[in-house]
């Protein structure tokens, strides 16, 4: 097809300015070959100082003060923590929440970024889905012991027995059980299944015969040919498609989980919403703290490059600005509604005598740091953006505090009013997941590939067949 | 280097899966039959300390069981006999058989018959018996035929799904007030026509005689 010519210096004349342009998705990139040998160094290089300091404290958290704290309050009960009447819910919900939120932000940032095709995604997608993994790990953990007799958890499921007794399929606690297990099934698989290319490749890489064995098997027989990659990338759409609808459907049930009861400050139709919106805020946090801080730390500067973080950045202030529009309409709702016991409990989150502090910390933080990312220099930051992503984990943390505890410390009869103060067993249980979870990264980000290195590939421009040095061309392969 | 696994470990996966639910299959059906009050509870007969056949006082002798369980209908509790119970008749009857040696010492020294208990509940279940037994539940329903057992051992499973199958369908075990202790009653001698008439008369009693039948949880979880 002969079209008009154009010359080079006209392409230059056309193309937009440099601020508009697409920024690379690997800066100083020499070509494919360079990429998977730069993508996998981490996995097989030897493992340097800053991961054994950062590990051993993680692995003591998780080996030795979680099952201290895990064992103790299952042979004992949950009087050992600080829940009672007439806080029943108390740090075990919150740091589900918040557990079941840091998961939310790796799904969105992995699943949606793919389905709407953006390339940059590539690069952060695997840390975000790994981040998802353990932490819905750490957040099922929580239903599961709070219930206070743990050897009952199988009441939870619907499973005949001698009791005659059935699930309530009208509540959303039941329906939380399907939807937690449903999301830990579906972003392991879709972890897994993406991780599959990148074990084929570190097998092939691999210069010992257990590191061979051991990828040959989590690899499953790829070869790479076109009928796998085929069934591939079928699959893959699929998972991404699902693991998008679960992001929505676990924090809204999480949510209906609130607004069922009739408690002041739970009681409200936004919560589906408002739980989604905070989980998926929350996670960017977290997304943050983990993507500045392996930046530095594997050498990755021109892999997630500072347009990436941008990005992330951007997710999280939108996301921030629909948390402020939620807790601007909770207050206004409060007040129209004209109803005193919503009045009052909203009026005590901020200033009441306890928990202000709480109420406080959460406008301060979720609301008024968060503006700070509308600044171009602040999302340039990295130091800056590693502590504000440390402060938004705090702030929704104590998001998730303000409204379990604050709603219920002070119900509709001051003569059942109490307060809640978590015991050691709470902090150490929060510790301990805290230790597993990072346990579980650090192990992660050692010996699996940490980042896509097919997808990144495949986002190149040489994956195009007609790029000049890309295809089946000679240069392209390993030096 | 070359491949690791041989081909047939391509199989590995479908027979690991395989072996699973395999697996997984048996220990649930173990589980389904062993692991439930159906066969751990029903047909424990303990040996007691007196031989006292039920099925020659309740049966052959035709004595009616509020005689000796004389509080099932004013009490939540169907109560032992005490001892001056058995000796109404047993000062008269059998008075040295050395086999109702325990019974007169009993009745003596004021001590009570180490009977072993069969029926039991655990105690976190509220139980009446008066309520059950004047709304004419039988006896019949929870211990089975005991006028036929010479030693008496436990007929029904009395878990908690037992229980609440009764709640809830009620009408289908219902029977008139004074027949609740004739253990072998029934409404007809032809199947066809007592089941027809169970069921007429059984939504009858529940709605006249105001039968609530609880299933919240506090109705005996108290």
């Amino acid at each position: 097809m002969a079209g008009p010519v154009i010359s080079a210096e006209e392409i230059k004349r056309l193309a937009p300015p440099e601020e508009f342009r697409a920024s690379p998705i690997v800066e100083g990139s020499k070509g494919l070959g360079w990429l998977t040998d730069r993508l996998s160094a981490f996995a097989e290089a030897k493992t340097p100082i800053w991961w054994w300091v950062a590990f051993l404290p993680a692995v003591f958290c998780a080996a030795v003060v979680f099952p201290i704290c895990l064992f103790y309050q299952v042979f004992t009960g949950v009087g050992v923590w600080g829940n009672n009447h007439p806080v029943m819910w108390g740090l075990d919900i919150v740091n589900f929440i918040w557990w079941v939120g840091v998961a939310h932000a790796g799904t969105l940032i992995s699943a949606l970024l793919f389905l709407t095709k953006q390339g940059w995604r590539t690069t952060i997608g695997r840390m975000a889905e790994a981040m998802t993994v353990f932490s819905v790990a750490m957040a099922g953990l929580y239903p599961a012991i709070h219930v206070g007799r743990a050897w009952f958890d199988w009441f939870m499921f619907p499973i005949p027995n001698s009791n005659g007794l059935w699930p309530q399929f009208r509540s959303p606690l039941m329906w939380d059980v399907f939807a937690v297990n449903t999301y830990l099934v579906v972003s392991t698989l879709f972890w897994f299944m993406g991780m599959i290319p990148d074990f084929a490749v570190l097998r092939d890489r691999s210069k010992t015969r257990l590191r061979k064995a051991i990828f040959s098997a989590l690899a499953m027989g790829w070869t790479g040919s076109a009928r796998h990659w085929h069934n591939y990338e079928k699959a893959y759409t699929v998972f991404a498609g699902l693991c998008t609808l679960l992001v929505f459907t676990v924090s809204s049930i999480v949510g209906l989980d609130f607004c069922t009861a009739q408690i002041a400050g739970w009681h409200a139709t936004i919560f589906p919403l408002y739980f989604v919106i905070g989980a998926v805020f929350c996670g960017f946090g977290m997304m943050l703290v983990l993507l500045i801080s392996l930046r530095k730390l594997c050498h990755l500067e021109d892999i997630i490059t500072k347009s990436h973080i941008d990005k992330v950045a951007k997710l999280t202030l939108v996301s921030g600005l629909v948390i402020a529009y939620i807790y601007l309409m909770e207050f206004f709702i409060a007040w129209y509604s004209g109803d005193p016991y919503e009045r009052w409990v909203f009026g005590h989150r901020l200033f009441g005598h306890t928990y202000c502090v709480m109420g406080w910390i959460l406008i301060g933080v979720n609301v008024v740091m968060t503006q700070l990312l509308w600044i171009k220099k602040v999302r340039s930051n990295l130091v800056l953006l590693f502590i504000i992503g440390v402060l938004i984990n705090i702030g929704m943390w104590t998001e998730r505090f303000v409204i379990v505890v604050g709603s219920l410390y002070q119900d509709f009869l001051p003569a059942n009013w109490g307060k809640y103060l978590p015991t050691r067993w709470d902090i150490g249980l929060y510790i301990g997941t805290l230790g597993a979870f990072f346990t579980l990264y650090l192990l992660f980000v050692k010996f699996l590939p940490m980042i896509a290195i097919s997808e990144v590939k495949g986002a190149m421009p040489e994956a195009d067949p007609h790029h000049p040095s890309g295809g089946a061309l000679k240069e392209a392969h390993h030096e | 280097m070359s491949a690791i696994f041989p081909k047939w470990t391509n199989w590995l996966p479908l027979v690991l899966a395989l072996v699973a639910a395999l697996a997984g299959g048996a220990v649930t059906a173990g589980v389904a039959v062993y692991v439930t009050p159906k066969y751990y509870r029903v047909g424990y007969q303990p040996v007691q300390p007196v031989p006292f056949s039920h099925k020659v006082h309740a049966g052959q002798l035709g004595l009616d069981c509020r005689y000796c369980h004389s509080n099932v209908d004013k009490s939540w509790v169907a109560n032992i006999p005490s001892a001056s119970t058995c000796m109404n008749c047993h000062n008269q009857v059998l008075k040295d058989d050395p086999r109702l040696a325990i019974v007169r010492e009993s009745a003596t020294n004021n001590t009570p018959i180490p009977w072993v208990q069969i029926h039991i509940v655990p105690d976190y279940v509220y139980f009446n018996h008066s309520v059950h037994v004047n709304r004419g539940i039988s006896c019949v329903e929870c211990h089975g035929r005991v006028d036929q057992m010479d030693t008496v051992r436990q007929a029904k499973s009395l878990s908690m799904s037992f229980c609440l199958d009764c709640h809830r369908d009620p009408a289908a075990h219902i029977r008139p007030v004074d027949k609740v202790t004739d253990l072998g009653w029934q409404w007809d001698s032809d199947p066809a026509k007592a089941a027809k008439m169970q069921e007429i008369n059984g939504t009858k009693f529940v709605h006249d005689w105001k039968v609530e039948s609880l299933q919240s949880c506090s109705a005996c979880h108290r």
